[in-house]
């Protein structure tokens, strides 16, 4: 949207599509509604859609974001694709075990080896 | 800024202040709020569940609570010394039954995308507790 600084930047690797967060902090409702917008619009346009979403940046996350994360893993599945989740920060993977999303999300240590998973 | 009490570790002083139902406003007093664990000596850790917690109990005061209503206000109370940080949030709404939150981490639930805010607080903070109404959360956070 004009105006509004970029929260993700998307990009194409062997056949995945790598989203990485560009801010520190997956707070806000507008952005995290402006996320869930955008990857909606991108997994549509697939039949099996691979994601690799790169943590690297994010420093603070709220139940908000971990929400629109359940919603993409939930709607990529239906699109019979997959999504990976990787370089998380030890206090963000923490709050996805306290949740026990650990659980249900793939999560690797960097973003070559969520490629090599989806694969 | 100096911490309160000059990491002596008396009790520091009780703020207290009311802000507009609006998530600017939180945030803008949430960082104040962390800027003084800082200042007080607390450790990234510490600071980091502070933050999410205030981050939590504030989005539930304005979005569940005030129901987004801009004519309600939140007021907070809070004290930072160098042996705690305590933090009382009040909102005008009805309330709920804080005993009645669905767990978040139950094989049915695991995969719903909301309840886990008040998880997180319960997890980062020493010390959560809700009044009966369930319109005001205490938390507390132990420096170290």
């Amino acid at each position: 949207m004009e105006g509004q600084k970029d929260v993700i930047v998307v990009s194409q690797q062997a056949g995945a599509h790598v989203v990485e967060f560009v801010v520190e902090r997956l707070l806000d409702e507008v952005d995290i509604a402006r996320i869930s917008e955008q990857l909606d619009l991108l997994i549509k346009q697939m039949d099996s859609p691979l994601l690799v979403l790169d943590f690297a940046n994010v420093k603070y996350m709220s139940s908000s974001a971990l929400g629109m994360l359940i919603t993409l893993y939930k709607r990529i599945c239906e699109r019979n694709g997959r999504m990976a989740l990787c370089t998380v920060r030890a206090e963000i993977y923490e709050v996805f075990t306290i949740t026990k999303l650990s659980e249900v999300f793939q999560i690797y240590e960097s973003r070559t080896t969520a490629m090599a998973g989806l694969a | 800024m100096r911490c309160r009490d000059g990491k002596r570790g008396r009790m520091g002083l009780v703020q207290k202040t009311d802000i507009p139902t609006d998530m600017k406003a939180a945030r803008e007093l949430a960082e104040q709020i962390v800027t003084q664990a800082e200042d007080c000596g607390y450790s990234a850790e510490v600071v980091f569940a502070i933050k999410l917690a205030l981050e939590e109990a504030l989005m539930n005061a304005i979005k569940h609570g005030n129901r987004r209503d801009p004519d309600k206000h939140v007021h907070v109370e809070y004290s930072v010394d160098s042996k705690r940080a305590e933090i009382r949030i009040v909102d005008q709404g009805e309330g709920f039954d804080p005993t009645n939150v669905p767990d978040p981490t139950a094989d049915e639930n695991l995969e719903c995308p909301t309840g886990r805010g008040i998880m997180l607080m319960r997890a980062y903070m020493d010390h959560v507790e809700f009044s009966e109404q369930g319109n005001t959360v205490r938390m507390i956070k132990n420096n170290g």
